[in-house]
């Protein structure tokens, strides 16, 4: 499907979903709440089939952060960017790992360096940092005396 | 960590590989859940050479933080570069050269090559034989020696730039890079009859690690890995970038997933970029090197996201823009981290002794892994 077809096909069934514009992909803005059954649809759907979560990040916006998904479907080769905005003071956010398994890395990353929690990851822990490390270095309001030098 | 060490209360052996064991190829560190040599559990313990890069980036230039990406993929260290130089490139929509894009192609597929001949050598060395290693480094030698000559360094060459490439060709690179492609030719029919076609060494490989089409997309595999399961993701194939759409050359794919199959994948890549090169290096367009850009970069606010194919896989890198001189935020999508999550998937129910050959298939790069 080009941009625009996929567009439509996705409003037609999420409504509510939020279309962000200037983006190379389709992206979309979807509330934390729907994002399994939203998930769940885009792999599922024979017309979508986003078999493919070739990136997944956090940004940290300072109010908010964005956890960003990078979606593409191998079998009719197009893309989509999903984001979720989570509260910054209890980030929270369902785990996607049980629907694309390279989620299951990728969600231990962005908790070891953002701090966010996703719910129902089976092995949640640390994975760049040690265990015992404080903070989350990604984090806009992150110090670091010893490791950063400020120039 | 080394606590964890000793026997389990169902009677199984936790032992550790890494972070120094010459199969892990740098510091990984694997703790594996053992019941006699059968494996139960891979468990990759990361970090040791984490520097934060993306966090690095977060303080560098648009020109400057082109550099520290040579250090995470150091064997595909060009490519790494071009995908940052493309990201500024979109961002600002700066038209690269003809003459550029063709040196930049090059350049990748020599690189491409120069990591596959490192990890073929690297690899029959894991699962015991020492001679092609020195196969390997004699035709690599050649490649970082063209390296050396136009962009001054062996391995972290820092070559591209936004708008082009730092500097032209050395006068002798033409010549040199033929010299160097009919010698490899030469040579192929050695690599095969020391290693390919090895009765003990297919023994060894086949069936080995083996990983489902489903499973490695879910994995979210790429590169040679993807490919060997069948895979079709080559991003110079479907999301074609600077002059790639004009060559001939074919995508790669095996069905068996298994280690047999992700080494046949490299070794016939290979021979793809060989023949890229011999397309190219005859038509190098005159012009200029490098488009003319301003002294201090500032990408517009918004986010960019550019994709190209190493040695190893798809790497991404998402810049996320505030309008100022250096990125808001960025991420690397590292091959290596992806593919590195399904070694679980690929080695439980297996042998132990098996694992170098699997983990050996997988052409893991640490410093790309922790970036």
């Amino acid at each position: 499907m080009t941009k625009e077809e996929l567009k439509e096909s996705l409003l037609n069934v999420y409504p509510e979903a939020v279309v962000e514009e200037g983006g190379e992909w389709l992206t979309l803005q979807i509330e934390a709440a729907s994002l399994l059954n939203f998930a769940r649809d885009l792999q599922n759907k024979a017309e979508w089939d986003f078999n493919y979560l070739f990136c997944q990040t956090c940004v940290d916006w300072k109010t908010h952060f964005t956890v960003v998904y990078f979606l593409r479907s191998l079998t009719h080769r197009h893309s989509l960017v999903v984001k979720v905005k989570i509260d910054r003071n209890n980030p929270e956010i369902e785990s996607v790992q049980h629907l694309w398994k390279t989620a299951e890395l990728n969600e231990r990353e962005i908790f070891d360096l953002f701090g966010v929690k996703f719910n129902h990851h089976p092995d949640l822990r640390r994975i760049l940092l040690t265990d015992d490390w404080n903070g989350y270095p990604l984090r806009k309001d992150y110090e670091d005396p010893v490791n950063i030098i400020k120039l | 960590m080394l606590e964890e060490i000793g026997t389990t209360e169902q009677g199984d052996l936790v032992i550790n590989v890494g972070p120094q064991h010459p199969a892990t190829h740098g510091v990984l560190h694997l703790v594996i859940t053992l019941n006699g040599e059968t494996i139960r559990k891979v468990d990759p313990h990361l970090g040791y050479i984490h520097r934060s890069i993306e966090k690095m980036c977060e303080s560098l230039t648009y020109r400057q933080f082109i550099y520290v990406t040579s250090r995470m993929d150091y064997l595909s260290s060009h490519i790494n570069n071009h995908a940052c130089a493309m990201v500024v490139e979109k961002g600002l929509q700066i038209e690269v050269p003809a003459r550029a894009q063709v040196i930049r192609v090059i350049m990748d597929e020599l690189t491409r090559i120069a990591s596959h001949q490192l990890w073929w050598g690297a690899m029959a060395m894991d699962v015991g034989a020492i001679t092609p290693f020195f196969h390997a480094f004699r035709e690599r030698e050649m490649i970082n020696d063209i390296m050396e000559e136009t962009c001054g360094a062996r391995l972290t060459m820092n070559y591209m730039v936004p708008g082009g490439v730092m500097a032209d060709l050395h006068p002798d690179f033409q010549r040199k890079v033929k010299e160097f492609i009919a010698e490899f030719r030469s040579k192929f029919d050695e690599y095969d009859e020391l290693v390919t076609g090895n009765i003990i060494f297919q023994e060894r490989m086949k069936n080995v690690g083996v990983i489902s089409k489903e499973d490695a997309i879910s994995y979210g595999c790429s590169g040679p890995v993807a490919r060997a399961s069948g895979v079709s993701c080559d991003v110079r194939k479907w999301s074609p970038y600077e002059c790639y759409s004009r060559v001939k050359f074919d995508e790669i794919l095996y069905s068996a997933g298994d280690s047999y199959a992700r080494y046949l994948v490299r070794m016939d890549e290979m021979r793809q970029s060989l023949s890229i090169i011999e397309q190219l290096i005859d038509s190098i367009p005159e012009g200029d090197f490098q488009a003319k850009t301003k002294a201090v970069l500032k990408l517009p606010k918004g986010e960019f996201y550019s994709m190209v194919e190493t040695a190893r896989g798809e790497l991404g890198v998402y810049v996320v823009s505030e309008g100022g001189t250096t990125p808001y935020r960025i991420k690397f999508r590292s091959p290596g981290f992806s593919n590195l999550s399904a070694l679980n998937h690929m080695s439980v129910g297996g042998k132990i002794g098996d694992l170098v050959a699997t983990m050996g298939t997988l052409d893991l790069v640490i410093p790309d892994i922790d970036r």
